[in-house]
């Protein structure tokens, strides 16, 4: 189809799961600037979800809308640790709700434990049909963010991650903003969980530990925190290096903390950062925040 | 006249400290009242009872006839209080523009669900121009507010506050840090306000400036309130002239 193969198809597909789930991490990090750890956790329930769903007869869209739902009603639980905590608290706080997933995950019988889940029912549409949905969800995905990014709830989104007291001085109810923050981020995260276990059709708990959680924040900060173009670009190329080049997915590790300690240091505004001090200034004077996109 | 602002018996415990001890006072409707008092006096903690921050042991503040204590921040804020700090906090990843258009469209931001379908800015973008021409500092819109000096960030903690339309104003210290002309320009912009019929709370360390342009003071010192009356009246009372120059002191004061 259009010339491309079957392994490039499958690249194509990991790219725009990847894009999904760091765009999802965007909205709570970038947007609304509240850091997680354990962003993983809800791409795995979004996984596991539509993986059980599935294999007990749902169709696929079931199995979709269900880890859409479930991750974002965990993620609305989490989201009131977020009231509660703030800054590095929060960070420990969302590493441990990561390690809990893992932990839950590899004891509980029923959804294989250490095994896992194998056998997942594909989509049913081919590895093309599969890629088109992928890239269909990434889409909307895309718009999504660009859209809250312009509307008043980004606008809000932007003084809470600023500096939550003064949020509450201009009448901003900071605590509903947060938790919509986390509904809608962990929701997406469900979304590209879902599309991924019907990818790749076999699920274990390690496949949503740490280093993923990790994996997808540094797509987000070497993107440029808050920047959905720069995201885009970062989660692509950095889901679609190791796949490519086997050398790279040995070093992966090194690649990525590399790449987030050299952008933290050189260029904390990231890809997007990077970008922006390259090309001329354009009208507006600032450095950051507001109608970026 | 009718009373906005009714405070009565509020006290203020951090710890063993009593901040603010049993303070009643009350604002008329369209009156700009100074609060004033000595360095450590408890009048930030009184404001910031009123505002929410801290929550007093006990008392009540009623506004427009409706309680405050026990509601949270924003909501009060969003019951007609718009208040500016004593020090100034920008939000510093916006424009000082978008500093206040933000809070211009307030309507917007009242629930997250109908933020997220409300896009556009340019009727808040205008108002808050308004805004910033109001308080002096439109050269500025386009700003970081990172890189503006003192005084420029006091007026947009001002033009943020009116940016509400708040039926209440209340101004911690707004003329700390400035210059003398900067001060009875910002001291003019007050009057102005006030005599477009907003109403008031000034707090404020420059006496100067508090007594040219205030109908009424309440004085605390100590968490206790010493006076409450006139300006001339006020600070002719023993008690204030003994609180700002020390006990027994025959020269006037301020």
């Amino acid at each position: 189809m259009f010339g491309l193969s079957g392994y490039e198809i499958s690249l194509i597909t990991s790219m725009g799961i990847a894009v999904i789930f760091a765009l999802s991490l965007n909205l709570i990090t970038g947007f609304c600037g509240q850091i997680s750890l354990g962003h993983a956790a809800f791409y795995g329930i979004g996984a596991y979800s539509s993986a059980m769903l599935t294999k007990a007869g749902m169709p696929l869209g079931v199995g979709i809308l269900g880890a859409v739902i479930f991750a974002g009603l965990v993620g609305l639980a989490v989201g009131f640790t977020s009231l509660r905590v703030r800054h590095d608290f929060l960070a420990i706080t969302t590493m441990g709700v990561g390690f809990l997933f893992i932990g839950i995950m590899r004891q509980w019988d029923f959804v294989g434990g250490e095994m896992g889940v194998s056998g997942i029912p594909g989509s049913g549409l081919g590895k093309p049909g599969f890629m088109f949905l992928v890239l269909g969800f990434g889409v909307l995905t895309v718009l999504f963010s660009l859209h809250l990014k312009r509307s008043w709830m980004g606008y809000a989104f932007d003084a809470i991650a600023d500096d939550e007291d003064t949020a509450r001085v201009v009448g901003l109810d900071v605590s509903r903003y947060k938790l919509a923050a986390f509904a809608m981020g962990t929701a997406l995260a469900g979304l590209a969980g879902a599309l991924y276990a019907h990818n790749v059709r076999f699920i274990d708990p390690e496949s949503f530990g740490f280093v993923e959680s990790i994996t997808v924040l540094a797509m987000v900060v070497i993107g440029g925190i808050g920047s959905v173009f720069g995201i885009i670009f970062a989660a692509a190329l950095l889901s679609v290096l190791p796949l490519w080049i086997q050398f790279i997915d040995e070093y992966k590790l090194l690649l990525y903390g590399g790449l987030l300690f050299a952008m933290m240091r050189f260029s904390p505004g990231g890809l997007a950062g990077l970008v922006k001090q390259i090309l001329p200034k354009k009208s507006s004077p600032k450095a950051s925040g507001g109608q970026k996109t | 006249m009718s009373k906005l602002l009714e405070v009565s018996n509020v006290k203020v415990q951090f710890g063993g400290v009593i901040a603010v001890n049993d303070v009643s006072f009350s604002l008329n409707e369209g009156e700009l009242l100074g609060f004033i008092g000595p360095n450590g006096a408890g009048k930030t903690t009184m404001m910031r009872a009123i505002t929410g921050v801290v929550t007093p042991a006990s008392g009540s503040i009623v506004l427009g006839g409706k309680e405050l204590i026990g509601l949270p921040i924003h909501s009060r804020v969003r019951m007609g209080l718009g208040f500016s700090q004593q020090l100034v906090k920008p939000f510093r990843n916006m424009t000082v523009l978008e500093n206040v258009a933000l809070t211009v469209g307030s309507h917007h931001t009242g629930s997250p669900l109908s933020a997220l379908f409300k896009v556009g800015r340019e009727d808040e973008n205008k108002r808050a121009r308004e805004l910033l021409a109001l308080v002096g500092v439109s050269d500025a819109a386009d700003a970081d507010p990172s890189n503006l000096p003192l005084g420029y960030l006091k007026r947009l903690e001002v033009a943020r506050a009116l940016a509400l339309d708040p039926t209440l104003l209340l101004l911690d210290e707004p003329l700390a840090g400035l210059n003398h002309a900067e001060a009875h320009k910002l001291a003019d912009m007050i009057v102005d306000l006030n005599a477009a019929g907003r109403s008031i709370i000034l707090i404020e360390h420059n006496l100067g400036e508090v007594m040219r342009i205030c109908s009424r003071l309440v004085v605390q010192d100590n968490g206790n309130k010493i006076a409450d009356g006139d300006p001339d009246s006020v600070m002719n009372t023993p008690a204030v002239r003994a609180a700002y120059l020390g006990e027994n002191t025959d020269h006037a004061a301020a």
